[in-house]
């Protein structure tokens, strides 16, 4: 339990400059790509500590406990997800036996709480362009809820196969979605990842689904009336979202680790640094997803309409996904039934 | 050219003594400007907008153009300022939270500019505000526009 509650603070305070330094990373990459130099790789930790300094304004118009206890609450939720999701793999790199498994069903309620609470938030302040920022933000929530969902029950599909526990994150490790594959299988597989992909910058509100936070036409939308502080703590819970994001795709597309894929590791002096070469393997992983999934399309893309947005997500994305959980179902070599 | 008048604290009640001096130390990092226009002819709002762009790259100082006054630490202001925006740009001015910068972009702002004989000038800028740096010319170039930054670095270091 002591050894549980320390992991997870080292794990709060390591995953918070992390997410900043990811972030970082993806203004870099994003300034390569417009042939410009870029900001420093610290720069969003140097903006967090100009906001700590800066007044807090809370406007006359918000109900003032809502309207600053919404940031808050969704930096915990966030850091929570975070946890919730890495934890098990870091017992799994390290091989400690526990009973901590973890569940797939409240990662993707974790995954609602910040949105939610910044929606709350942005309702409680009393400005119109937080309120139309937050309307169209729950219209995005809605119609990106069912295809993760979707790609989730299919992942949890494929392990219940394999006889592990299928909502459990610790058996997707043990049996990934690539495992015993036909081609049926790789084919849904391949489309769940698209899927997944597309709803990860969704998730994160950035361009072209940032209809929500639309600096030009709508001010900043649900961060409108933050200033301070609780602008940070914002900044703050786009980190730890961004690193959990990328490590739930990546733990339910590419868990394996290298010992996995090419049965090597690590000694020097008798010790073992298997588990922390793994980690970095896993920082790299998270880096590719993020900057493919986010970075990528930020840049070469404009902002959608929102009834694109809607459209997008639920016809199109929702058939792709059931299309691979279909797939997935009918593998021959993967039959449950 | 850029010139730098030392004339902060001119209608000031807010700033010097509320604000700590380490406060604007970490501006220096990440400057967010929030810009607003007030009757200008848009040829500065363009000019700004260039210092963004590739070219000239300010966000490798961490200038960052935000949409909204409560995420602002300098206020740029581009125009003289009309009679009908002048409660506007105060209720600007106080939404940005406390350690904060205001430069005019542009002859107008500082001089009223072409429109001196104007009937329906409020402005100069300066009267209404306390104003941190100038940057003159019409527009200024954004090369101007960096050095005035630059200027306002300097200037924090003094406070
Ligand atoms: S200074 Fe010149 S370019 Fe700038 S707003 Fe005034 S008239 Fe236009």
């Amino acid at each position: 339990m002591i050894m549980i509650l320390a992991i997870a603070l080292i794990m709060t305070i390591v995953g918070l400059i992390l997410g900043l330094l990811l972030k970082g990373i993806d203004r870099k990459i994003a300034a390569y790509f417009q042939s410009r130099i870029g900001p420093p790789l610290l720069q969003p930790v140097y903006d967090i500590i100009k906001l700590m300094y800066k007044q807090t304004i809370i406007p006359v118009t918000a109900v003032r406990w809502l309207f600053s206890s919404a940031p808050v609450i969704a930096l915990a939720s966030s850091a929570l997800l975070l946890l919730y999701i890495t934890i098990p793999y870091i017992f799994y790199i390290f091989e400690i036996n526990t009973t901590l498994q973890g569940d797939l069903i409240v990662v993707l309620y974790c995954i609602l709480i910040p949105s939610i609470a910044m929606v709350t938030g942005a309702f409680s302040s009393g400005s119109p362009y937080a309120a139309i920022g937050a309307q169209r933000e729950m219209v995005i929530l809605m119609s990106i809820e069912l295809p993760i969902a979707v790609v989730i029950i299919s992942v949890a599909w494929h392990a219940a196969d394999s006889m592990a526990d299928p909502f459990a994150i610790s058996s997707l490790f043990e049996y990934p979605l690539w495992h015993n594959a036909g081609a049926f299988g790789v084919l849904g597989g391949i489309l769940l990842f698209f899927a997944m992909v597309l709803v990860l910058p969704a998730e994160m509100s950035r361009v072209p689904f940032d209809q929500a936070e639309a600096e030009t036409e709508l001010a900043e939308g649900i961060s409108v009336e933050y200033s301070g502080k609780l602008l940070a703590f914002i900044l703050l819970t786009d980190a730890f979202k961004a690193l959990a994001l990328s490590m739930l795709v990546v733990i339910l597309f590419f868990p394996y680790t290298l010992s996995q894929l090419f049965g090597i590791s690590f000694q020097m002096y008798g010790h073992t640094l298997t588990p922390f070469v793994e980690i970095v393997f896993l920082l790299f992983k998270i880096i590719v997803i993020y900057s493919f999934g986010i970075t990528f399309i930020r840049v070469v893309m404009a902002r959608l309409k929102i009834s694109q947005v809607a459209r997008f997500f639920l016809f199109a994305i929702t058939a792709i996904s059931i299309i691979g959980l279909i797939l997935i179902m009918l593998d021959p070599n993967m039959r449950i039934i | 050219m850029v010139y730098y008048y030392r004339c902060y604290n001119v209608i000031d009640n807010n700033r010097g003594t509320y604000v700590k001096k380490i406060n604007y130390k970490h501006l220096k990092r990440s400057l967010w400007a929030y810009h607003m226009n007030t009757g200008s002819c848009n040829a500065c709002d363009i000019e700004i907008l260039a210092t963004l762009m590739p070219r000239y790259d300010a966000e490798r100082f961490g200038i960052k153009l935000v949409g909204s006054p409560r995420h602002a630490d300098v206020l740029l202001v581009t125009g003289t300022v009309t009679e009908k925006i002048k409660d506007k740009i105060l209720q600007v001015y106080q939404q940005v939270p406390k350690p904060k910068l205001v430069m005019i972009i542009g002859s107008c702002g500082a001089t009223k500019g072409v429109f001196h004989e104007s009937y329906a000038m409020a402005g100069p800028l300066d009267t209404l505000l306390p104003v941190d740096v100038y940057v003159p010319g019409c527009p200024p170039r954004p090369e101007a526009i960096i050095y005035g930054v630059a200027k306002a670095w300097e200037k924090l270091e003094e406070l």
